[in-house]
């Protein structure tokens, strides 16, 4: 559901201003879209955006642009898409023909095949797509900047709420998607981490319509859990999370994938100036902005900082200057943003919302960082395996 | 029989009532007006949504408010707290700036990358100006001839030839500018911005940067410093700056553009006025709720009075 079907080139993007001196600087972007294989889910009530990602591109490219009139820049954003199961090396090389400039929104191995295209080396890739960990460790590539927070900054971000609430007695529902084990595993990295540790885990794998069954089955599931303080949902895909909530044995908070979550970004984003990013996105297509609109607005608007005070468009460059001390972006989180030099992951605050509140922002209070304290979330210098940017 | 007559004559004069300080709160939709005698809150007004930007007309007969949600500036008699009329202003006025001819008023348009010109008299746009993402901060040159813009996404003061309407420069600050000052006599510009912690000193004939200064608060990250708005004393010597989420307002030296002090007030400090005789200082705390009041000699905090919620804007009402 949801896959673009079109192959290859399906809009030309260009946003030019009259009255500019001829000697524009042109900034020409990529957007590459690889087709993900989404699952069925059993609720159709939170339909995956077709736009999702792009309509962050192009509300960061029309931010640049505005810019770019006071500093004779010309942008433009291409998009590109890959049909589900095409091999995505020839339309990545299109797009790299084009521009040296892609942001990419793919699952880790066909951005790694893209990564290591020859027509990818001295490029700048943003990924804004993928939260594989191993991206921001032995996988790492020094094409690749991450603009999407890694699946284990976003588990960090809970681990830390929990230690803060004291719910130390956790027990956890694993879905079967490889993203849901992907965030399980992380999740239980995180416990280890903060001194957090898991007391029970179940693998979801009913294959009934829960919407029916749910007030049944879900209280007799977790009924041998015993007592604990808080579930870990990881349902990636919204799928059977939705149905847990209210229907436990017992009555504790759902963490994870429902209920409360860390995410990127969310509606529920306000403070910091937020909502003035938010009320602009949602004009321009109606929709609230999620956290993969939100990496590839970040991943755009890194590009149009690095373009403005460099005022250069050599990729060389521009990547030196995103790696560097005086790179910071302004991402509407409180403070400013920059990317780690060891694995190119952007540091930045996670949200913890639910869906019509804000709870908390981690780093939270008291999670202390001899460089910052965002870096208590991912993968530290000294725990990323990542060598490609040294 | 002399004496008397005097007497008379001091009886027959209204009561004196203390100076007040007006404060717009953010999210209540209301201003509080602070006795600066007494320190207290002595009436809340209720205004249009989201009032963000306050500021007087020269004489202080009325009261302009940015009520940014509800798209239009409000003009108030600060006497009755009625609201007299609005002014075209635009949509979502956050800041504002009255020129000093003491008829236009420049305003930062946040939603719609403009500064609209509002004749207050005539109550029309005069014109619409171009800028940059998310304009915030507002300044006019003591003379008139310049009016400034900043916009906190494009990271850029925007100078205005107010003669013709029309940019004729376009400087880059640090990320997320949100105040902008004319300093002594007119002969620099400062731009606060937030995420980039810094302010940036321009020379007004030549837009070059002159001098940026730089915030250190013992105990907090760089990170969280993050000066917004600024005021500065008698005769420009010093400006105070409020430092935001770090929770202080900096005392810099207008002439060595070094930090001399750093003054703890309430959570998230926005803006702020002096009283008077520039003695007083009473800072907005957004988080918080309240604004502080400081010693101005003594560089110290003296009290913190609650208000609405998310006081934002502050301008000086003499009341004598």
């Amino acid at each position: 559901m949801n896959v673009v079907r079109n192959a290859a080139l399906v809009a030309l993007t260009c946003i030019m201003f009259a009255g500019n001196p001829g000697h524009a600087q042109e900034m020409s972007i990529a957007w590459l879209k690889v087709a993900e294989d989404l699952p069925p889910t059993l609720s159709n009530l939170d339909p995956v955006p077709d736009n999702l990602g792009a309509a962050g591109a192009e509300t960061a490219l029309a931010d640049n642009a505005t810019t770019g009139r006071f500093m004779g820049q010309d942008w433009s954003l291409q998009t590109f898409t890959v049909a589900l199961g095409d091999d995505p090396s020839d339309t990545a090389r299109q797009a790299l023909a084009k521009t040296r400039f892609v942001i990419v929104d793919a699952p880790a191995d066909a951005l790694l095949s893209i990564a290591d295209l020859p027509e990818a080396q001295g490029a700048v890739l943003m990924n804004a797509g993928s939260e594989d960990a191993t991206l921001r460790a032995e996988a790492c590539r020094a094409n690749v900047l991450h603009t999407l927070p890694s699946v284990a900054m976003r588990t960090d971000a809970l681990a830390q709420l929990l230690v803060k609430k004291k719910w130390d007695d956790l027990v956890m529902i694993a879905g079967g998607h490889a993203r849901d084990q992907a965030f399980a595993a992380s999740v239980e990295a995180s416990f280890a981490k903060f001194g957090l540790t898991l007391a029970g885990r179940k693998e979801w794998r009913f294959d009934a319509d829960m919407r029916r069954n749910a007030a049944q089955e879900v209280p007799l599931f977790t009924q041998d859990f015993g007592r604990y303080d808080a579930l870990i949902v990881a349902d990636e895909y919204h799928d059977f999370g939705r149905y847990v909530l209210y229907n436990t044995w017992e009555p504790r908070p759902i963490v994870g994938s429902e209920g409360l979550t860390a995410e990127a970004w969310g509606k529920a984003v306000e403070q910091w100036g937020a909502a003035q990013l938010q009320s602009r996105f949602f004009d321009e297509h109606a929709r609230s902005m999620e956290p993969r609109d939100y990496a590839a607005w970040a991943a755009m608007r890194a590009l149009g900082e690095a373009v403005t005070r460099t005022k250069s468009n050599d990729p060389a460059v521009l990547l030196d200057y995103m790696l560097g001390d005086d790179f910071e972006l302004a991402g509407f989180k409180g403070r400013p943003l920059t990317f780690r030099t060891w694995n190119g992951q952007l540091r930045q605050p996670i949200p913890l919302l639910h869906p019509r509140a804000l709870v908390a922002n981690a780093p939270l209070e008291g999670f202390l960082h001899q460089r910052t304290e965002l870096d208590t979330l991912g993968l530290d210098a000294p725990e990323s395996a990542c060598t490609a940017f040294n | 029989m002399l004496r008397h007559t005097a007497l008379a004559l001091i009886l027959s004069v209204s009561p004196a009532f203390a100076d007040e300080i007006w404060v717009s709160n953010e999210k209540d939709d209301t201003i509080s007006v602070i006795d600066i005698e007494t320190m207290e809150v002595v009436r809340t007004i209720d205004v249009g949504e989201r009032p963000r930007g306050i500021t007087f007309s020269q004489d202080y007969s009325v009261l302009y408010v940015c009520a940014s949600d509800s798209d239009t500036v409000q003009v108030i008699d600060p006497e009755t707290g009625e609201v007299l009329h609005e002014l075209p202003s635009g949509e979502d006025p956050e800041q504002f700036v009255l020129h000093p001819d003491d008829r236009h008023l420049y305003i930062a348009n946040e939603d719609d990358a403009i500064t609209t010109v509002v004749d207050t008299q005539t109550r029309k746009v005069v014109a619409q100006i171009d800028v940059g993402i998310e304009p915030e901060g507002m300044a006019v040159s003591p003379d008139g001839e310049i009016a400034i813009t900043t916009s906190e996404t494009t990271n850029m003061a925007h100078w205005i030839d107010t003669k013709t309407q029309e940019l004729f420069a376009n400087t880059l600050v640090d990320s997320r500018p949100r105040h902008a000052e004319f300093v002594r006599e007119g002969s620099e510009l400062w731009v606060s911005a937030e995420i980039g912690g810094t302010i940036t000193v321009f020379d007004r004939e030549t837009q070059a940067e002159k001098a940026k200064i730089n915030f250190e608060v013992e105990g907090v990250h760089p990170d969280r410093v993050q000066p917004v708005g600024f005021e500065l004393t008698e005769g420009d010597t010093h400006a105070f700056v409020a430092l935001g989420p770090a929770n202080h307002v900096a005392v810099v030296n207008a002439e060595t553009y070094e930090v001399e002090d750093y003054i703890l007030v309430g959570r998230r400090v926005w803006h702020m006025d002096f009283n008077a005789d520039r003695s007083l200082l009473f800072t907005t705390n957004g988080v918080s709720g309240d604004v502080t009041v400081i010693d101005v000699a003594k560089r110290e905090p003296l009290k913190s009075i609650k208000v609405g919620r998310y006081p934002r804007g502050a301008a000086f009402r003499p009341t004598n």
